[in-house]
């Protein structure tokens, strides 16, 4: 029994149900909203403490021994997702309380909000496919209506395209389930890694890659990747700038979470095809993003295109598959949630700012929001991966990881899309921070003191786990050992003794 | 909608609905039945109610703001999970108790009775917030 295990999920849910119990005070909501992911911070960081010490923690719900009950797993990677969600969930729900009107508050903003970081949460502990099932859908559930909530025209557009193909992919990934445990009798994944581990002889195989495909494409639809990302650019920009910043830093790192996770430890042969298969996609997802991202004008679709482009460097390390490969894909999922939702608060706080996310009728914030300009110029230039900010470092590791493995083709686009990130990213300050004011465009209206600090927090976390790669990285490394070598995991997991 | 026997049908429904949903809400331990089940039927005489005489007067006779079971009823299951947790044994853990009721013998009561119960007041609730709110969007 381990009570670290299960707060990441007991605190949001406490704070979700404290903030429906308060539906008349509006006050009491905001507050319990940001104590709630305060308390999320310190236990996640507290778990990550625990992980980093002891090693891989496991709590069996309702004392049932896996792999019959539902088990939680912490190893290193889920602690560090831990923590990157509350970080994102505390800065994001900081920025909600300056930015969501009081009649999206009302509606239960604040509520869905913690039951979307509870879904998160859980599907970063499980270790049980079924169950990873379950957190996905409550976390979909609860993007669904805080996509819809407030129901202007463009938002619902954005909301039927973003529930249509995620309930294909949820479909898909049921299937998927229920013709892994046909195959397996378990759907615990130590226990199906032990079991696949034995499954040698040739129809048995086929059967194998057939999930494994099924799974790639349930996951890849939540990731974002090449075939199957367009519901992410159509839809992402439509909610409040909150919504779409903790949804970028978060929802699409779940469908990388989970790819990682299955493919490290179930389906961890086939290595050839599985390689191509990884590298082709990630070298596309990481192209067709880029581009899609260097044509757009608005603010928010030119991010929404890049999160897809990230996407790819995160699946080329696990393509890529070495130690250093898997850390480097872990390391840079870290850095890139960071580096993005503070990309998004950004475009939040200049459409506060001029009343529209359009770069083209933007510009002049460098003038006259000299903080907020410096405060682009730090996640921006990390994500382009400029020293000695986190994206350089994550970046390098991935390239000489595939230096090393000798794939120089995705070496090349890894670098190339570099290149073409820094120019959309000059592209935005050009526009929206440099060029003046275009005449006809309203001026700056209010103070925005209180938006500026949850950004200036982001942007201190990429500054520092780019200062303190060594430390960072380190913990990275140990996290992608683990995912490498999944024999701890399974042992822990299936431990006859509690 | 103003009609007669709609209204009166309504007044007697009402009790004997709610019986019924306690009866499916025992039941479901063992047999079909259950929270999810028990809170729908709960939900649907108030839903006649907001039918017959309109969302206002249905919400007068609950008395309690839907949204507050929703939370109440998402309080209760987790503290279903917790209470194992207090013990010292894994979240979501069966703890048991006996209650001796004079006549009846002993019965048992556990968190999965508990968490039945969270899950019967949470489905009560969401199901009469989405049904009112229906009702007055007309």
């Amino acid at each position: 029994m381990s009570l670290v295990l299960i707060l990441p999920i007991v605190i949001p849910m406490l704070s979700g149900v404290s903030i429906l119990l308060a539906f008349r005070s509006r006050v009491a909501q905001r507050f319990l909203s940001l104590a709630g992911t305060a308390a999320l911070t310190l236990a996640a960081v507290l778990l990550l403490a625990e992980v980093s010490q002891t090693g891989i923690r496991v709590d069996r719900i309702g004392d049932w021994p896996a792999p019959y009950g539902i088990t939680l797993v912490a190893d290193l990677f889920s602690a560090l997702m831990i923590v990157l969600t509350a970080v994102i969930g505390l800065a994001v729900a900081f920025y909600s309380l300056v930015s969501i009107d009081q009649r999206r508050e009302t509606f239960g903003y604040h509520a869905l909000y913690q039951f979307l970081l509870m879904g998160v949460c859980g599907a970063f502990l499980t270790g049980d496919l079924f169950n990873l099932y379950v957190w996905f859908e409550v976390m979909l559930m609860a993007s669904f209506v805080l996509m819809a909530l407030g129901a202007e025209r463009r938002q619902m557009e954005g909301a039927i395209k973003y529930v249509t193909l995620n309930l294909l992919s949820s479909a898909l990934f049921l299937a998927a389930l229920g013709l892994l445990y046909g195959a397996a009798g378990t759907l615990n994944m130590a226990d199906l890694a032990r079991k696949f581990a034995s499954l040698t002889d040739a129809p048995s195989q086929g059967l194998v890659t057939t999930l494994a495909m099924l799974f790639l494409v349930a996951f890849g639809i939540k990731a974002g990747l090449f075939p199957m990302f367009f519901w992410l650019p159509a839809s992402y920009h439509t909610p409040p700038a909150a919504v779409t910043a903790i949804f970028s830093g978060l929802l699409t790192k779940v469908g990388v979470y989970a790819l990682i996770r299955v493919f490290t430890l179930i389906f961890v042969h086939h290595t050839e095809l599985m390689r191509t298969v990884f590298l082709t996609l990630a070298a596309l997802t990481m192209v067709v993003g880029v581009l899609g991202a260097v044509a757009q004008y608005d603010f928010r679709r030119l991010l929404a295109f890049h999160i897809i482009s990230q996407i790819g460097y995160a699946l080329m390390g696990l393509g890529l598959g070495s130690a250093l490969a898997l850390s480097g894909a872990v390391y840079f999922i870290f850095h890139v949630a960071i580096a993005k939702t503070a990309l998004f608060l950004v475009s939040g706080l200049a459409r506060q700012l001029h009343g529209t996310y359009d770069l083209k009728q933007l510009g002049g914030l460098y003038r006259s929001q000299p903080w907020l300009a410096l405060l682009f110029l730090v996640p921006a230039f990390s994500l382009a991966g400029l020293p000695p900010l986190s994206g350089f470092f994550a970046k390098l590791s991935l390239v000489r990881a595939g230096l090393e493995a000798g794939e120089y083709v995705s070496v090349v686009v890894a670098l190339a899309v570099s290149l073409l990130t820094l120019f959309s990213m000059i592209k935005i300050w050009v526009e929206a921070f440099w060029k003046p004011l275009p005449a006809g465009s309203a001026p700056a209206s209010s103070a925005v003191k209180g938006w500026l600090a949850p950004i200036a927090a982001l942007a201190l976390v990429t500054v520092a786990i780019g200062l303190g790669a060594g430390p960072a990285f380190g913990l990275a490394a140990r996290a992608g050992a683990q995912l490498l070598d999944p024999t701890t995991y399974i042992a822990t997991v299936l431990a006859e003794a509690p | 909608m103003n009609s007669l026997i709609l209204q009166t049908t309504t007044r007697y429904l009402l009790p004997l609905l709610l019986l019924f949903s306690i009866f499916l809400f025992g039941r479901g331990h063992n047999e079909p039945g259950g929270g999810f089940v028990a809170g729908l039927v709960a939900a649907a005489p108030f839903a006649l109610y907001s039918i017959a005489f309109g969302a206002r007067e249905a919400r007068r006779v609950l008395r309690i703001d839907p949204r507050w079971f929703i939370g109440f009823g998402l309080l209760v299951a987790l503290t279903a999970g917790l209470l194992g947790v207090l013990l010292g044994r894994p979240f979501f853990s069966g703890v048991w108790t006996y209650l001796v009721v004079p006549g009846l013998g002993p019965i048992d009561l556990g968190t999965p009775m508990l968490f039945d119960l969270g899950v019967y007041v949470g489905v009560f609730g969401v199901t009469l917030t989405i049904i009112f709110a229906m009702e007055e969007a007309d």
